[in-house]
């Protein structure tokens, strides 16, 4: 089959590679019909997530059609699904708990070492996403193994197409905890760092959730007027000095939660985000966490900071102080996928809310690194671009 | 050990605490895991208890070979594309909860173990903590033969009891094996 692999640094192409096989009886194989490229792709792409390997298949946002199961799986050879990124058992203690991106077996015994040893316990698997995280296939392809087929995948009814769906593999329930985890209460304003695909569905999911106003933040301006069309208020960076404006804003109080919806890549010129930069590209293993650190300080007290922007190493130069001695709450995470896809489903097929509005681009699979280029070059016109294997 | 009596209820004693760089024990090579599992304790034991299912779990035991009640034969993938074998003696066997075992004399490793299960107290399923220990074939090149091939009893038992758990819980043993699981793009391109 074709499939889009990795090569080192800004080096990814599509590839003739074997079809992935039925291996475990709880296992199925899908047909892909429609894959998208995540943000957090471009971490990979930027060579930023440690254990990559060369030829890996990339791509966790995944939908299509089933073409063959194992003997334990309960889907079916024809039925449409959405694939989550998160590879999760049902079984396990965490899996019990609904904190599927916490599943304690979907990372095979042989490369659970090296997040055992940088996290403190092994990671859940994730699909395309590095050998931290189980080392397993990508999506970006025209075929795709599916371990434990009987609890990841959700089936989609027929008649609504692909793009209206693809985002609950990922970015929709992303951004959906984003704004649990801000913990809204009616009439509270929420301050959204990054108006990329993970922003904008905050934004969306919090004002379904009954924020008061969204105030978002970036620079580019098509991004920033996507935020604005989903009912936010927004900041450009560029222009105004961001705290200042959400102090002012609201008159004194600060946002009563914080969204990091950018993660270790932080852009602009603040001196914390320079040393970062340096830090990066020296190898000396620290994240670009200004953004982080953005919100610590614009949170008002008593206030709620969530983060789900990517972070993979260590951090320093905190406000630790800020952050005790406003008392804030932080809430993270890999998305617990698997827990919100029945309910945000419902959403979509009862017209609540808008997912497609982010796509700028469609392509054929075989198109996917001039999809990454554009995505990590441009990305004020390629705000998502979404591929077709077949 | 100290004299003076531990100030925590964790059990300092157990193997698990001792840092293994430092402390020579009576093997070169052990180690201790610990691992919740979310099924019956009974279920476990059984499990384990009937030796023929070890391979399929345990990533260098190739085959066991049941001689008796008590006695079997391992075939060991060793250092360097060696086959090791082994006969193992049950020493000790406490139905639903313990059993140890060494290996005899004519065995070409030194190499004891022993696999505990307990109720947790709070419901979340079995508590199982795993040793294995051994003194590899051809002493310090054995050891670091084993260390290149990542088959160190530390490692070993780690992935061994990660697996383990994984069987019991999901029933099946988690993969990314290229090229069937997860097919991958020649490394040579």
């Amino acid at each position: 089959m074709r499939a889009l692999t990795w090569h080192g640094k800004h080096n990814v192409q599509v590839d003739t590679v074997p079809d992935p096989q039925i291996v475990n009886p709880r296992d199925a194989i899908i047909k892909v019909t429609s894959t998208a490229i995540c943000g957090s792709d471009l971490h990979l792409y930027d060579s930023m997530i440690p254990s990559m390997s060369n030829g890996d298949i990339l791509g966790h946002e995944f939908m299509g059609v089933v073409e063959e199961v194992g003997s334990r799986s309960t889907l079916k050879v024809g039925q449409r699904v959405v694939v989550p990124f998160v590879i999760a058992c049902g079984s396990c203690f965490f899996c019990g708990k609904q904190q599927y991106s916490a599943c304690d077996n979907s990372n095979p015994a042989d490369k659970s070492d090296l997040s055992e040893v940088a996290y403190g316990y092994p990671a859940a698997g994730l699909f395309g996403y590095s050998h931290l995280t189980g080392g397993y296939a990508g999506g970006q392809a025209e075929y795709a193994r599916i371990p434990y087929s009987d609890v990841g995948p959700l089936v989609i009814p027929d008649g609504i197409e692909d793009e209206k769906v693809l985002f609950l593999t990922d970015i929709f329930p992303t951004g959906w905890m984003a704004a649990e985890n801000a913990e809204i209460e009616p009439g509270d304003t929420v301050a959204v760092w990054g108006c990329g695909p993970v922003g904008l569905f905050a934004i969306k999911s919090c004002l379904l959730q009954g924020a008061g106003r969204v105030i978002a933040i970036d620079h580019l301006p098509r991004r920033l007027e996507l935020a604005k069309a989903n009912g936010a208020e927004v900041l450009n960076y560029h222009e105004v000095k961001v705290r200042e404006a959400l102090t002012e804003m609201t008159a004194g109080i600060g946002p009563d939660a914080c969204i990091d919806a950018v993660g270790m890549e932080a852009h602009g010129f603040s001196p914390d985000n320079i040393l970062d930069a340096v830090k990066q590209e020296t190898k000396l293993g620290t994240d670009r966490q200004h953004v982080l650190r953005e919100t610590i300080m614009a949170c008002r007290k008593g206030g709620r900071v969530s983060v789900p922007g990517v972070y993979g190493g260590i951090g320093d130069k905190l406000p630790i102080g800020a952050f005790m001695q406003k008392g804030l709450t932080i809430k993270t995470g890999q998305t617990h996928v698997q827990k919100y896809l029945p309910k945000l489903l419902d959403l979509i097929l009862e017209g609540r809310l808008d997912t497609t509005d982010l796509i700028s681009h469609i392509l054929p699979l075989e198109r996917a690194a001039e999809g990454y280029k554009n995505f990590h070059d441009n990305p004020n016109e390629w705000t998502k671009v979404v591929l077709k294997p077949h | 050990m100290s004299q003076t009596p531990p100030s925590t209820d964790a059990d300092v004693h157990s193997a698990a605490f001792l840092d293994q760089d430092r402390v020579e024990g009576e093997h070169e090579a052990a180690s201790v895991r610990a691992a919740m599992i979310n099924r019956p304790r009974e279920e476990l034991y059984a499990y384990w208890r009937d030796l023929s299912n070890l391979p399929a779990f345990m990533e260098n035991v190739k085959s066991v070979e049941a001689l008796s009640q008590d006695r079997s034969t391992w075939t060991i993938a060793g250092p360097a594309g060696i086959d090791v074998e082994l006969t193992s003696e049950i020493t000790e066997d406490r139905p639903g909860e313990y059993i140890a075992w060494t290996a005899t004399e004519e065995s070409d490793v030194d190499h004891e173990g022993w696999i505990e299960f307990r109720d947790n107290a709070f419901g979340r399923g079995t508590e199982v903590r795993l040793f294995i220990s051994y003194d590899p074939p051809a002493g310090v090149i054995g050891k670091l033969a084993a260390k290149v091939m990542q088959r160190e009893p530390r490692i070993q038992a780690r992935r061994d009891l990660r697996r383990f758990k994984q069987l019991m819980e999901t029933g099946e043993i988690p993969t990314s094996q290229a090229p069937d699981a997860a097919p991958r793009a020649d490394r040579h391109l």
